[in-house]
């Protein structure tokens, strides 16, 4: 029994950001050969890339819960991996559940920092909206975690394309089946994943000044966030939603304008790597988890911005 | 039409979060308890299917003698039985709490059986799954529109910019996302009605299960720790716009690198 087995998955012919994470920090742990699990062989060399020695591949079409899991046991009773790991996507934190009931093994998940020591897998889960770290240990064999988008960075350490070895379809008959996938609207960067984030809040005043936010979030190349006030007031979707109802965010960069920075939405993005806050009144809380902080008018200060990175982009 | 919902008791979102001597726990005194914020979507669904098409609710918590008080309140709300399961759920981990949970559900008449997405707090968004893989039923996280007709439900499910339309066959589990509906208040008749509702109570034991198995060591808390207090970086005055937009864009370069 060794090495780690880490749930790839392919969105478009490439693994996703979070896959590609979660390889990344397989193999720092050192805990011997690393695999990937995938639905398309396309992704083999990708996955050598970021350090995939082997690829199993399931040609078993988009996610549904129960043929990927009959896949990935397969897989799993194939290599015997110590860990398995999953990058923290609806799909993945779908899966690593429903995995972990089947293995009769626990699960630590959403976690942001990951050791193997003495046969043991140790994580860093962020709890209670990040009002406390804690640290758990995961026994059981495997031992599985899923992993926070953005808390690993994802590294390619130069290997070859993966070897494929390839896993039968399950002939299962599934209880749920995928109807059909909708995507609203299109083009438009999702939150979970994107490096750069600019979120507006109730200060924004009315619907239509989310307009704002969204030009300085396409000048940059981010995706736009939202407080819960703007969701709750029907101005932008719900999967905007940045904060403990909403979602999780780690980027590089998080933009806060005219948001509070009440402690639920401080839950979802006080981990971004670096935050800068816009608010007219400097006592604001959110204040106190950015590293700048610009007291001023949101109207005033967010055109300008989006004008100057403009500039500096034709520059 | 019947429905299970698992309620999840914990601290109130606002609460300030206090580590108990051992640091591997959160110190509970004094502090005020919740339903956990998805399980409300969770709940207010299954009443509605309730009132469309009859049937029961009951609600179900694993834990110690305070979850009660979270099962009354689901019982005002309306949901017309109750479970309580004792245990010191701290002390069990996600599969624990699953394995409790899936022999309590057996024990009753169920369709669809309800969690939601994630308990908010401990946030790990495990034991829906678990509970469907466990009762072998097909499972659609993170629902934001349902509806239930025979033999199956029909589903939307919320993944990253998208959104899946699942069909599954009852009995099925469902865990709920927010948007799922409008979650009512408890109306003062219910209150007073709830009161009369017994809530049965059960062992561990009593469900067929070995504490062993249940308080375990598959994961366990080894430290839990508060985060260092972050003191806020460098605040300017934003007065001058377009002097403030060359600072955001000067950190955005040098600090960030994100441009
Ligand atoms: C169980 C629960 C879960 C919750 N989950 C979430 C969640 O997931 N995400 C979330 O965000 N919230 C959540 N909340 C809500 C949270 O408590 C706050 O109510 C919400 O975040 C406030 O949104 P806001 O900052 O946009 O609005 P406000 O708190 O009203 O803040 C508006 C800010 O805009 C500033 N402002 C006004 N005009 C200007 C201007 N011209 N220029 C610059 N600044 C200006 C004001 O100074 C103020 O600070 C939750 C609450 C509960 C109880
Ligand atoms: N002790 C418990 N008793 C009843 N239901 C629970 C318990 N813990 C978790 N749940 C349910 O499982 C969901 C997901 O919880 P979690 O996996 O802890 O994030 C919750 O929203 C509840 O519906």
């Amino acid at each position: 029994m060794a090495g780690v087995l880490v749930f790839g998955e392919v969105k478009d012919g490439k693994l996703k950001k979070t896959s590609r994470e979660a390889l990344s920090i397989a193999k720092k742990l050192g805990a011997g050969d690393v695999a990937a699990f995938a639905s398309d062989r396309a992704v083999a060399e990708e996955a050598g890339r970021y350090g995939a020695k082997k690829l199993f591949v399931a040609s078993i079409g988009p996610y549904t819960t129960e043929i990927y899991t009959s896949a990935l046991q397969q897989a799993i009773a194939q290599m015997q991996p110590s860990i398995v790991l999953f990058g923290g996507t609806s799909n993945g934190r779908d899966l690593a559940p429903r995995m972990a009931a089947r293995l009769n093994v626990g699960v630590a998940s959403d976690v942001d920092r990951l050791e193997w020591t003495n046969g043991k897998l140790r994580a860093r889960r962020p709890v209670y909206s990040g009002k406390a770290f804690a640290t758990v240990e995961v026994t059981g064999t495997p031992a599985i975690a899923t992993t926070r988008p953005n808390a690993f960075p994802a590294e390619e350490s130069g290997g070859g394309a993966a070897e494929v070895v390839e896993i039968a379809a399950p002939s299962i008959d599934a209880k749920a089946k995928l109807i059909e996938t909708k995507v609203p609207e299109a083009g438009e960067l999702t939150i979970a994943e994107a490096d750069i984030i600019v979120s507006g809040g109730r200060g924004l005043k009315e619907a239509a000044n989310f307009s704002l936010i969204r030009d300085l979030a396409h000048a940059i190349g981010g995706a736009v966030g939202a407080s819960r006030a703007t969701v709750d007031a029907g101005w932008i979707d719900h999967q905007h939603q940045v904060g403990q109802t909403g979602r999780v965010v780690s980027p590089n960069l998080y933009i806060a304008a005219g948001v509070s920075g009440a402690i639920q939405h401080l839950a979802g993005m006080s981990s971004s790597k670096h935050i800068v806050a816009i608010n007219k009144d400097p006592e604001a809380p959110i204040f106190r988890v950015a590293d700048l902080g610009v007291v001023g008018d949101l109207f005033q200060i967010v055109p300008a911005l989006t004008e100057e990175v403009k500039k500096a982009k034709t520059h | 039409m019947n429905s299970v919902v698992c309620i999840a008791q914990v601290p109130d979102t606002e609460a300030r979060i206090k580590i108990a001597g051992g640091n591997r726990r959160i110190d509970e005194v004094g502090l005020k308890f919740i339903v956990s914020p998805y399980d409300e979507f969770a709940l207010e669904e299954a009443i509605r299917i309730k009132d469309a098409k009859g049937g029961d609710v009951m609600v179900i918590a694993f834990g110690p003698d305070r979850v009660q008080l979270a099962l009354r309140e689901c019982l005002a709300r309306g949901a017309n039985k109750a479970m309580h399961v004792k245990g010191e759920v701290a002390d069990a981990d996600s599969l624990g709490i699953a394995k409790v949970l899936a022999a309590a559900i057996k024990s009753v008449p169920h369709d669809v059986v309800f969690f939601g997405k994630q308990g908010v707090g401990t946030d790990n968004s495990l034991v829906g799954p678990m509970v469907a893989e466990l009762l072998g039923y097909p499972q659609v996280n993170v629902v934001t529109h349902l509806e239930v007709g025979d033999g199956k439900l029909t589903a939307h499910r919320e993944i990253e910019g998208a959104e899946e339309i699942i069909e599954a066959s009852l009995p099925a589990v469902v865990t709920a996302q927010k948007g799922l509906n409008e979650p009512r208040y408890a109306p003062l008749k219910g209150i007073m009605a709830a009161k009369k509702i017994p809530i049965e109570a059960k062992s561990v034991a009593d469900l067929g299960l070995q504490d062993s198995d249940i308080f375990n060591q598959r994961v366990t808390v080894v430290s839990l720790e508060l985060p260092p207090e972050k003191s806020g970086g460098r605040k300017i005055d934003g007065g001058d716009a377009a002097n403030a937009a060359k600072e955001i864009l000067k950190y955005m370069r040098e600090e960030a690198k994100a441009l």
